[in-house]
């Protein structure tokens, strides 16, 4: 080989290694790549991460616990340290479940870290898609993530579901009997479904092992390709960020991956898992000694699902007792049917179209690497609320019991208000929020106009008092006026000049959307607010508008 | 045009033009200056952080032996107080170690690293030459195979295509078995006892009190050769009424027998156990999804998402004073599915 004229030399030891891995793997050009790669820095950026390193910690509990369960189905009698149960008949998987629980040490620690590092990942997902909606952060270029990350809370989800039901306590077993009943609801498949799924009459002696394939492998598999993907698509794109001074559309401001950003992040991964190891180590979760082993005859009242589940649960229960037909023979179970798919299909459906339809309805097909703070965006952030109390209804119903029994309340009487609230919860949450947003935005608008209240009063000489307004820095100024405010955009004719059907709705969707807005205010505007001595004198701005801007 | 409102507060009756123009931009003062911290200006700061830094570390090396302390130090067998003594010492030493370090980490990078913000320009994700090129490629593609000026190749690989995947779905057939009229039988036949749950005692009727409510299963349950299956249908909730409380209607008036009747404790609704019984109100509650039966009523739903009442299981007494079933039940237990009818 002969050496080329410009040859790396490595002098230091960093060089040396650098050289080594280069030299046989490559990976110089990642280093460069991202070695130095810009990440903007949000409190509110931070749910995704807690969302990733929950997973972390869940496979790495999950590996353990591995290997000590037995999720086998096989009739044993107890013969462990737990005394209350020892010489009761079960199944080998609640059997081993125990044992983790009492007789290997850390056992109990591990299980328990587990779920609540489940319930907290659940969480974290939700959250991290609540900031990214109510931000706008899923508009384009990131619309295919934002329907990745819709994926994976689904995925969270059965995760967590398949997971509740494998220690075959009482609890789980009740769960899954609910799941077998909504199965068998199905029509025409439903209780062939359930056959093939229990390996017979429920609950059969192969549904746990079953469950367990999917869950500790078939389903972390496709969680883990789509977290990928999820990541490779952050990469791409590059983070969002707020506008203010500085962050434009076109560049991205904040920290370098290393040191700052690696530091910050990585440091955050060791906290995420000592705060779940607290949590383990003094908070009880699913304590399956309390409930026993699985038998279809008992049940404890006042239980509950883990949270996530809680909302399809409570649906179950709002439904009224009506809806279930028989038609030439067979059975049509609306009641079950209704509750336990139509808002999981609604709110599912629009997730997974919202970016689309938000950019169809503003006409918006540009890109978007600034977010939206939630008030400037008032009907985005109003539907948003809608769906939060709708799902909130959903969730609070599926503890209609424990609220009873806590408030010495009426069973039924609670029963009657969460189902009015079903309705009527999301119109009230719209119209609050979107008032809130606006007013919000009137607020920063007073304030970029008029500067902040100091709370000194002054009496002028003719006797009047007035509170002096000092306008704020240039910095917070620009964060108040520089923001988008779309306006109704009215329906168009197409290239034949014809107003389609399509496009009147999309005008009335848009007139709902914008007909409501606070325009930020024009440099023309503050220029005049502000040459009136900041003071808070207002009347003159009006003539002055119609002026030229003076820069 | 519609009229629009301009948005402003104050001039509400002003109609708003076009896209703000260049002009109406606001002026981007850029980024605020960098503002020194603490460590950035006074070496002792610095150090003073520094040390901090290191004490967290120390604190997770600590919690790192709390860890072992806990582990090896307690001895859990057969000790359920020991146990919760182990898992908090597991949890806070684990806390302590995770924390320390990231703590330590975090507060490193915020003291002492730079915390100069960076700017980076976006660049496009794409070119839009390469978008052309690619189309084009894609076309060359498909040209070069053919695949469209020759439709009986795509239309039999299609038709291939979409039967190929069936068997990976027929496959799964032997998942289970199909359910036949397993669903419409319980173990329940004339003359069948009925027993205790769970201990499979057979109750006399003289034993039954007026407002008990009895867990019961049918004999022969505990030799059952697929238990948990023919349990999960067959459990019954025994009650015992004033007679004149119960109204029944044609055709079961002999179902029961003194007061005491027998109702399915499978929830018409989803299949949860209706296992509350309000003696007052002669009510049966399902602790799922609350679904009310009214007992007075035959176990008509009174309230909750459950549409059909409970199946009720007609009984008597034998020639020794026992409790038996007069028959199976009359319609299928639990919850509806179609072929049910």
């Amino acid at each position: 080989m002969s050496t080329s004229t410009a040859q790396y030399e490595p002098k230091t030891r960093v060089g040396r290694i650098t050289n080594f891995v280069d030299q046989r793997v490559g990976g110089s050009g990642m280093v460069k790549e991202f070695g130095r790669k810009v990440f903007p820095d949000h409190w509110s950026f931070m749910f995704g991460e807690v969302a990733l390193y929950s997973f972390v910690i869940l496979l790495l509990t999950g590996t353990f616990l591995t290997f000590f369960f037995d999720p086998s189905m096989a009739e044993t009698h107890y013969d462990g340290s737990y005394v209350p149960l020892k010489g009761v008949e079960m199944s080998v998987a609640y059997a081993s479940a125990l044992d983790i629980s009492f007789d290997i040490r850390g056992g109990l620690f591990m299980r328990q870290m587990h779920h609540w590092a489940a319930l907290l990942f659940v969480a974290a997902v939700s959250v991290h898609m609540l900031r990214v909606f109510f931000t706008g952060a899923f508009r384009k270029p990131r619309e295919l993530n934002w329907v990745v990350g819709s994926v994976l809370l689904i995925l969270g989800l059965a995760e967590g579901f398949t997971g509740y039901s494998l220690p075959d306590d009482l609890l789980s077993g009740n769960g899954l009997r609910i799941i077998d009943g909504v199965i068998k609801a199905i029509p025409v498949v439903g209780s062939y479904i359930s056959f093939f799924l229990f390996g017979g009459e429920f609950p059969g002696t192969v549904i746990i092992p079953r469950l367990y394939v999917l869950h500790i492998l078939l389903i972390p598999a496709i969680i883990l390709l789509m977290i990928a993907i999820h990541l490779f698509m952050v990469v791409v794109h590059k983070h969002t960020q707020f506008p203010g001074p500085g962050r434009t559309n076109n560049n991205v401001v904040g920290f370098p991956v290393g040191p700052v950003y690696a530091a910050k992040a990585g440091g955050f991964f060791f906290i995420v898992f000592g705060v779940l190891a607290l949590m383990a180590g003094f908070f009880t979760i699913n304590p399956i000694w309390n409930y026993g082993p699985y038998d279809p005859s008992p049940i404890s009242a006042g239980t509950q699902p883990d949270w996530y589940i809680g909302w399809v649960d409570g649906a179950l229960r709002l439904m009224p007792g009506v809806g279930e037909f028989v038609i030439f023979g067979f059975t049509l179970s609306l009641n079950v049917l209704i509750p336990a798919l139509g808002p999981a299909l609604l709110l599912f459906t629009l997730m997974f179209t919202w970016p689309w339809l938000e950019a169809w309805v503003t006409k918006d097909k540009r890109e978007h690497h600034l977010l939206d703070r939630p008030r400037n965006a008032p009907t985005r952030t109003a539907i948003g609320v809608a769906g939060v109390v709708f799902y909130c209804v959903m969730w609070a119903a599926a503890s209609s019991d424990l609220i009873a029994t806590h408030f010495s309340l009426s069973l039924n009487d609670v029963t009657y208000w969460l189902r009015a609230l079903f309705f009527l919860g999301p119109i009230i949450g719209f119209l609050v929020a979107k008032r809130i947003a606006l007013a919000l935005q009137r607020k920063d608008r007073e304030i970029a106009l008029h500067g902040r209240e100091t709370g000194r009063i002054v009496r002028l000489p003719h006797g009047e008092f007035i509170e002096v307004h000092e306008p704020l820095d240039e910095y917070h100024q620009y964060k108040l006026v520089n923001y988008e405010s779309p306006e109704v955009v009215p329906p168009q004719p197409n290239a034949e000049g014809k107003i389609t059907t399509a496009e009147k709705a999309r005008g009335v969707l848009s007139r709902i959307f914008f007909e409501d807005r606070v325009a930020p205010p024009t440099p023309a505007e503050v220029e005049a607010a502000h040459s009136h001595g900041g003071h808070g004198e207002v009347e003159a701005e009006h003539e002055d508008q119609e002026s030229l801007p003076r820069q | 045009m519609a009229k629009r409102n301009s948005g402003n507060p104050n001039t509400p009756e002003r109609v708003t033009g076009d896209a703000p123009s260049q002009l109406e931009r606001h002026q981007d003062p850029g980024l605020p200056p960098h503002r020194p911290r603490l460590a950035d200006k006074d070496p002792k700061a610095a150090n003073r952080a520094e040390k901090q830094v290191s004490i967290l570390f120390i604190v997770s090396i600590i919690g790192t032996l709390v860890f072992f302390i806990g582990y090896f130090g307690v001895d859990i067998s057969n000790d359920v107080e020991a146990l919760r003594l182990q898992n908090m010492l597991l949890g806070l030493g684990t806390a302590f170690a995770m924390l320390g370090i990231g703590t330590g980490i975090v507060h490193w990078a915020k003291t002492l690293m730079p915390d100069h913000e960076v700017v980076e320009s976006r660049k496009p994700i794409t070119k839009e030459a390469d978008r052309a090129d690619a189309e084009r490629i894609v076309g060359d593609i498909l040209d070069e195979s053919g695949i469209k000026r020759r439709p009986l190749i795509r239309n039999t690989l299609l038709g291939a295509m979409v039967l190929a995947p069936l068997p990976a779905i027929a496959i799964f057939r032997d998942l289970g078995p199909l359910p036949g009229d397993k669903l419409s039988h319980t173990m329940w036949d004339e003359g069948v006892r009925l027993t205790l749950d769970p201990s499979g005692t057979p109750i006399r009727a003289a034993d039954v009190t007026i407002g008990s409510a009895v867990h019961v299963i049918p004999e022969g349950l505990k030799e059952a050769e697929h238990k948990l299956e023919e349990k999960a249908k067959a459990v019954v909730l025994l009650m015992r009424l004033n007679p004149e409380d119960l109204d029944p209607s044609e055709g079961r008036e002999d179902w029961g027998y003194e007061g005491i009747v027998a109702y399915s404790k499978i929830c018409t609704h989803v299949g949860c156990p209706v296992a509350l019984y309000e003696q007052q109100t002669h009510h049966l509650l399902c602790p799922c999804h609350q679904s009310t039966f009214d007992l007075t009523q035959e176990c008509k739903v009174i309230f909750g998402p459950a549409v059909r009442p409970l199946p009720q299981l007609p009984i008597t007494v034998n020639s020794e004073g026992y409790l038996v079933a007069q028959s199976d039940f009359h319609e299928p237990v639990g919850p509806s599915y179609w072929e049910r009818g």
